[in-house]
C-alpha cells in the first residue's frame, strides 16, 4: 500500500477529513489508547515552534508511543551543513513516523518524497500547516455541531495568512459556506482565493473594518497583523489598531459565534475578550491534541 | 521572400539524409534549446543557425540532426521557449512527417521555481511544476504551490 502523508489539506478529501474529526471527537472522549506502543516517532523541528511542538508530543505520547528528535536546527546536524534529504533519509531508518518543521516552503513535500515512512507536516515557511486547519474544523464542529452553512468572518492578515488559506479551501467542501474577509488593503484575501471562491459559486464578503456586520457571524477567526510584513513602517502604523477585536464589539453577536485564532495573539484580540464564552481560542489550542492523535491514527491505520 | 533569397537561405543550411529539423525556434533562444534537448552529447552531424528572416518570429533558429529522431515528450520540453517551433522528420530527403511543440502537462527540471524561499532553490532538487495555464504560461510548483507566471520564467 502506497503510504500516507499529510502534507498539504487538499492532499484529504471531505470524507478524510471527517474521518479525522470522528477519531478525534474518540480521542477527546478516551484520550490515552496505547496505539502507538512500541513505535517510534520523529519530532525534527528545523526552526522553533514550541506549541505545535508540544501539542504533536503530547499527543504521540497519549497514544503510548516514543519521541526522538531535535526543536531547532542549532541543535542537529542541519548546523554542520547536512541537507533535508540526508536527514530525512537517514531518520526514515530509525522511526515510524516523521513529525516535520521547516522554514522553506515545500520542504515537507519534498521530505514525504525521500523517507520511507510517512510524513505529516508541522509547517513549511508559508506554505502549509494542514494539522492546524484541521484543528480549526474540528472547533468549528464542537462549536456549531455542523461544518455546513457556517458564516466565517476571517480578520486580519489575509495575505501572507497560511492558516485562513487552508482554512478556506477545507470549509469549501462544505456546504454553502459563506466567508466575510475584514483586512488593511495591503494584507487582503489573494485574488486566486477570491477566484477559486467565483468557481465553486461560493459567497464572499469583503470589509476594510470591523463594524456591526460581524453580527451576522458563526465563527470570528483572528489573526495577527505583523509588523514585518509591511514595506512601509507608517502603513502598519495606520491599521495596526483598526483590526482589533475588544469585548464591546461582540455584545449584539450571534450567542453561538465563537472566536478562534491560531495563537500566538499579539494585542489583535483585548485580553477583555478572555473572559466572555465566545472566545474560544484556548480551547481550540487544546483540540490540538486529539486531532493530532486521530490524524497519527489514520496515516498509520491504527484504528 | 523573393525566391533568389530562398535559394540562399537553403544553400546556407545544407539538407540532410535522415534525421530531423526543428523550425521557428526564437533566436534568442537557440543554445537554451540545444541545453534543454542535451545536444551536446549528440554524435552525429548537427547543423545550426540563428537570425535568419521568419515572418512569424522577426527572426529564427533552425536546427537540423542528422539520424536523431525525438519522442513527443522529450521535444515538447522545449515549447517553454520555442512556443511555435516545428518538426520536420526526414527520411531520403523527404519531409515525412511533421509535428508542432505542444506545452506538456507537467514540466520537470528545466524551469527556475521563482519563489526564493522554495526548497528547490535551497538544496539540488529538480523542478516540478503542474502546468495550470498553457497561454500564458502558469506553473505550480509541486513543492511550495506557488504559481510561476510566464514573466517571471528563468530556465535552469
Amino acid at each position: 500500500m502506497k503510504k500516507r502523508d499529510l502534507i498539504s489539506i487538499t492532499d484529504y478529501s471531505k470524507e478524510d477529513y471527517l474521518r479525522i474529526l470522528e477519531l478525534a471527537a474518540d480521542f477527546e472522549k478516551n484520550p490515552n489508547q496505547r496505539l502507538l506502543e512500541g513505535k517510534v516517532a520523529a519530532s525534527l523541528f528545523f526552526e522553533p515552534s514550541t506549541r505545535t511542538r508540544l501539542s504533536f508530543e503530547t499527543a504521540i505520547n497519549r497514544l503510548g508511543g516514543r519521541i526522538i528528535g531535535f526543536s531547532d536546527a542549532g541543535s542537529s546536524s542541519v548546523s554542520k551543513g547536512e541537507t533535508l534529504h540526508d536527514t530525512t533519509r537517514m531518520v526514515s531508518n530509525y522511526v515510524d513516523l516523521i513529525v516535520m518543521r521547516h522554514p522553506l516552503e515545500g520542504s515537507a513535500r519534498y521530505a514525504a518524497e525521500v523517507a520511507d515512512v510517512p510524513v505529516i507536516n508541522a509547517g513549511d515557511g508559508a506554505n502549509q500547516h494542514p494539522t492546524q486547519t484541521l484543528l480549526d474544523m474540528y472547533s468549528i464542529l464542537k462549536t456549531q455541531g455542523t461544518l455546513d452553512n457556517i458564516n466565517i468572518f476571517m480578520i486580519g492578515d489575509l495575505k501572507y495568512g497560511r492558516t485562513v488559506h487552508s482554512l478556506l479551501m477545507a470549509m469549501s467542501e462544505f456546504e454553502n459556506p459563506v466567508f466575510n474577509f475584514i483586512a488593511p488593503d495591503e494584507l487582503s484575501m489573494p485574488e486566486e482565493y477570491k477566484l477559486f471562491l467565483k468557481e465553486k459559486g461560493i459567497r464572499y464578503f469583503e470589509h476594510s473594518e470591523i463594524n456591526d456586520n460581524i453580527n451576522h457571524a458563526d465563527i470570528i477567526y483572528m489573526t495577527r497583523v505583523q509588523k514585518e510584513r509591511f514595506m512601509d513602517p507608517i502603513e502598519y502604523e495606520k491599521v495596526k489598531n483598526v483590526y482589533i477585536l475588544r469585548n464591546s464589539m461582540l455584545q449584539n453577536t450571534k450567542p453561538n459565534v465563537r472566536i478562534l485564532h491560531p495563537l500566538p495573539r499579539i494585542n489583535e484580540i483585548h485580553t477583555d475578550v478572555d473572559s466572555n464564552e465566545k472566545a474560544y481560542y484556548f480551547e481550540q489550542a487544546r483540540n490540538g491534541v486529539f486531532v493530532r492523535q486521530a490524524i497519527i491514527a489514520h496515516i498509520l491505520n491504527l484504528k | 521572400m523573393p525566391d533568389s533569397l530562398k535559394k540562399k537561405l537553403k544553400l546556407k543550411v545544407s539538407a540532410i539524409n535522415n534525421g530531423t529539423v526543428i523550425d521557428h525556434i526564437p533566436s534568442e533562444n537557440l543554445f537554451k534549446v540545444i541545453s534543454i534537448l542535451g545536444l551536446q552529447k549528440v554524435k552525429s552531424q548537427i547543423t545550426f543557425g540563428a537570425n535568419f528572416e521568419s515572418e512569424k518570429l522577426g527572426s529564427k533558429a533552425i536546427i537540423k540532426l542528422s539520424d536523431v529522431f525525438f519522442e513527443a515528450d522529450e521535444i515538447n520540453k522545449i515549447s517553454l521557449i520555442a512556443r511555435n517551433a516545428n518538426l520536420n522528420i526526414i527520411r531520403d530527403y523527404e519531409v515525412v512527417e511533421k509535428r508542432v511543440v505542444v506545452v506538456p502537462d507537467e514540466v520537470i527540471g528545466i524551469v527556475k521555481c521563482f519563489n526564493p524561499k522554495c526548497i528547490t532553490n535551497n538544496e539540488e532538487i529538480t523542478t516540478h511544476f503542474h502546468v495550470i495555464s498553457k497561454n500564458p504560461l502558469d506553473l505550480k510548483c509541486k513543492y511550495c504551490e506557488k504559481i510561476t507566471h510566464e514573466d517571471q520564467m528563468v530556465i535552469k
